[in-house]
């Protein structure tokens, strides 16, 4: 009796919000601040070497700027087509939700495999750190072994700034995944997985980072478990937040990284 | 969700319906346009130090595009943009205490 009590007209027995929005979402811009923080360290950290360091490299060639480029387009397009899923929630149109948020994963995916792809070139060029395996049956290119050896901080840093974007960008495209499929999501990240990893060589960024996506899906199963549910509009705006700072930290490491070590001929 | 936050995410939902599609379509065409701009200054011979200043400017200017629209913190209670605002821009401020030592590796000399 007293539970219903408090239900009814529950809003008007507690105290307005301070923040006047839900308290998931106040929870999801505590964590994306402390996220910045992370980026913001590791951004810092790249261009304390950047500034101290007087031969620091220019290897990006226009392919590799025009590749960058293309992906700063799918993750500004991605906002975009988030922002409409956010929309589109808020009309009850779950319709539109899901293939918005669809559109969205696409474009988040198309930027992950640019991004792969263009890691593997440069570590079968010999931009490289100890810890990927060699490029079987491949010429490395002088300047980037020079690289390697001269400035090893330059790869360290670009493939730890660019390698954490990456795991966040897989990590929200699976997110919106759930979000948007809930548990008919799970099979398919099982298939991405066993996919990515048979059908790469095992030199590929694709083989080995592959593994996220089978931590991911474990994680998610256990989650669904424990609390299967439908996600309502509040779901969708709060992965949108994720989303849209995923896309944000990239408008700093695309200058930073690629612009500032440009090749100019 | 419990009754309250129910509520007020029926609210915050309500809100959001006005908010014309318009705009988020106009939002990207100034961040692609940003973009294109960054990519040009890229390839401008000038000394480091000037192009970080103007591609971190015109990054700032589009991280505030994403949060102020697309992150709709443009729209929350004045309570919520100045508490998460001022403590993003004081603890990334503070981070910078770390580059005069940067720039005294660079400079470095005997006295």
């Amino acid at each position: 009796m007293s539970d219903v009590a408090i239900q009814h007209g529950a809003a008007a027995a507690y105290e307005p919000s301070l923040f006047g929005t839900y308290s998931k979402k106040v929870g999801m811009w505590l964590f994306l601040l402390s996220d910045s923080l992370t980026f913001g360290a590791l951004l810092y950290a790249y261009s304390y070497g950047r500034i101290s360091t007087p031969n620091w490299p220019t290897p990006f060639h226009s392919g590799s700027i025009i590749n960058a480029t293309v992906m700063t387009a799918f993750l500004l397009t991605s906002s975009l087509t988030m922002v409409l899923a956010v929309r589109a929630s808020s009309f009850g149109d779950s319709k539109g939700v899901r293939g918005w948020l669809l559109a969205t994963m696409i474009c988040g995916t198309a930027f992950v495999v640019l991004h792969g792809r263009e890691w593997g070139n440069l570590i079968a060029e010999g931009l490289t750190l100890p810890v990927f395996p060699t490029v079987p049956g491949h010429e490395a290119a002088k300047e980037f072994v020079d690289v390697s050896k001269t400035v090893p901080q330059f790869p360290s840093t670009f493939f730890g700034l660019t390698g954490m974007h990456m795991l966040h960008v897989t990590l929200g495209v699976i997110y919106l995944g759930v979000v948007a499929f809930r548990k008919k999501f799970i099979p398919v990240m099982f298939v991405l997985w066993v996919v990515a990893w048979l059908a790469t060589p095992s030199y590929s960024p694709f083989h080995y980072g592959a593994h996220v996506i089978l931590v991911a899906a474990i994680v998610c199963s256990v989650i669904l478990w424990l609390k299967p549910k439908v996600y309502d509009s509040s779901d969708v705006e709060v992965a949108g937040l994720y989303w849209h700072f995923v896309d944000l930290v990239w408008m700093f490491i695309f200058p930073l990284v690629y612009l500032m070590s440009t090749r100019i001929l | 969700m419990d009754a309250v936050q129910l509520e007020i995410a029926q609210h915050v939902a309500e809100e959001q319906r006005h908010h014309g599609k318009a705009q988020f379509f106009w939002v990207w065409g100034v961040l692609l346009i940003i973009t294109a701009i960054e990519v040009f200054l890229g390839y401008q011979n000038m000394e480091p130090k000037k192009m970080l200043t103007l591609l971190m400017g015109l990054s700032i200017i589009k991280a505030a595009m994403i949060i102020a629209y697309f992150m709709h913190m443009k729209f929350e209670a004045k309570t919520m943009k100045w508490i998460t605002m001022t403590a993003l821009v004081f603890c990334l401020a503070m981070m910078m205490v770390f580059f005069p030592d940067a720039f005294r590796i660079l400079y470095l000399g005997v006295r």
